[in-house]
């Protein structure tokens, strides 16, 4: 290999990191909703973890976006000074914690909807972070080994639940179900490329579509053993890796970003 | 004072210079787990010169996060500034990732420092608990994920894993309570023999 090709596989678009940091802090931002509103003391705790195992990640993606973007870029600046047309992270992590009938967002936080969501996006980071682990980007496969030990702690405790309420009353059954059927549509974006993801598979040897299998094999099992119905794939394809989001992420964005808009560069 | 003046103030080698760094760094323990250091834990990666960008030699000290959003690394990183300084050495900490930090890192004298103080300490061999062997093997990464995850066939509604011993009275007939415990770094279990709740640090 020439030198020239070693260094243009150490080459990954910035929008790819964004789009990762992107996913994780969306997610992040969304469980840690959860603080001080867990059904039970253990669970507050645990999705609190999950939160911040999820804000560490973004964290880091961001400082590794901020270096490659320049121009006084920060971590902060890029999670807390850009808005929803510059976001890339999947629609599905955006979305509220209400079950699909609830009235208003307000009215009903649905622990089946949070935990079915954190199991599929962790069964899809599994696969991500073990295969950009051995990524030529040296900071990315080095992120990617950290998180992977992390999102596999996340997807024990998630899929766990997602047993635990699948195979258990008529009413967490229901639920489960519920919530299955309401964010299965989402996942579909997975699998759609972007101009920034076909880029970076050429550093990461990565193709998110070639994870497909190994997904819905982790997926199917658990709803197998979680007694529970794997709605039929097809409709709408959401959008939010290409910045095109639903109306959700706006309002999920002012309640994070109010504080730094408010007073920039405040510290404690 | 430098550490090239340190170094030679004392007479002794650069390398005897480093080994003084690394004895104060011993007085440094963890933030949230007070009775075993820095180094005990795997979290002192280094001490060494690095060349600065202005061409002089500089003392560096690496860290490396247990978790990635292990809120204790910035207090950490401002201990390490702070120890550097009580003893008149300017030197920067630099956070390292990779390779990402294990539980099998813990000496073993911590381990038992961590049983002393009520806190179950990781099994070695992280691996059995928290790591792909997809890697290793080039194998299909949804079945070792299914198998990480999998119930006991002979005991279906059992994870197979270690026992934990409790760190009361060492029995193993004991029961996670949560996967998470009060740091990310540790689950909540309970002994059934001694009925006393305790935290278990993760193999990672």
């Amino acid at each position: 290999m020439s030198a020239a090709q070693a260094t243009l596989n150490h080459t990954l678009p910035v929008d790819y990191l964004l789009h990762l940091a992107d996913n994780a802090l969306v997610l992040g931002q969304r469980n840690a909703e959860w603080s001080g509103h867990g059904p039970i003391l253990e669970e507050d705790i645990a999705l609190s973890n999950n939160s911040l195992d999820l804000v560490g990640q973004a964290r880091l993606l961001y400082q590794e976006a901020a270096a490659q973007i320049g121009n006084g870029a920060t971590e902060d600046t890029l999670a807390f000074f850009r808005d929803v047309p510059d976001f890339k992270n999947y629609t599905l992590l955006e979305l509220p914690h209400h079950a699909p009938l609830a009235g208003t967002s307000a009215s009903d936080r649905d622990f089946a909807t949070t935990l079915v969501r954190n199991f599929l996006y962790s069964a899809l980071m599994v696969l991500v972070w073990d295969k950009l682990q051995h990524a030529s980007h040296e900071q990315l496969a080095a992120i990617a080994a950290k998180s992977l030990k992390e999102v596999r702690y996340h997807l024990r405790h998630s899929r766990d639940w997602l047993l635990r309420m699948g195979d258990g009353t008529a009413e967490s059954h229901g639920r489960a179900q519920a919530a299955v059927n309401h964010l299965m549509p989402y996942t579909q974006e997975f699998w759609t490329r972007t101009e920034y993801e076909s880029e970076a598979s050429k550093a990461t040897g990565l193709d998110i579509a070639s994870l497909q299998n190994d997904w819905n094999q982790i997926v199917d099992q658990a709803l197998l053993e979680a007694t529970l119905k794997r709605p039929a794939a097809g409709g709408f394809v959401p959008t939010g890796k290409h910045s095109i989001h639903s109306e959700h992420l706006g309002f999920m964005l002012a309640e994070m970003q109010s504080l730094p808009r408010a007073h920039p560069n405040a510290t404690w | 004072m430098t550490l090239a003046a340190t170094a030679s103030a004392s007479g002794a080698p650069q390398h005897s210079a480093l080994e003084h760094v690394w004895q104060l760094l011993e007085s440094l323990t963890d933030p949230e787990i007070p009775v075993v250091t820095l180094r005990e834990l795997g979290i002192l990666r280094d001490v060494r010169t690095a060349v600065a960008q202005d061409g002089t030699e500089q003392l560096e000290v690496v860290i490396t996060p247990t978790y990635s959003g292990c809120p204790a690394m910035g207090q950490i990183e401002d201990d390490v500034h702070t120890l550097l300084q009580a003893h008149g050495l300017k030197g920067k900490v630099k956070t390292q990732l990779a390779p990402a930090w294990t539980t099998d890192w813990i000496t073993p004298e911590a381990k038992e420092k961590l049983r002393a103080y009520g806190i179950a300490p990781p099994h070695s061999g992280a691996d059995h608990d928290c790591q792909t062997e997809s890697g290793k093997a080039n194998g299909s990464g949804a079945s070792s994920i299914i198998q990480f995850a999998a119930r006991s066939a002979s005991n279906p509604g059992r994870h197979e894993q270690l026992a934990v011993p409790c760190p009361q009275c060492n029995s193993n007939n004991t029961t996670e309570t949560s996967h998470f415990g009060s740091t990310a770094c540790k689950a909540l279990y309970r002994c059934l023999d001694c009925m006393e709740p305790f935290d278990y640090f993760k193999p990672y």
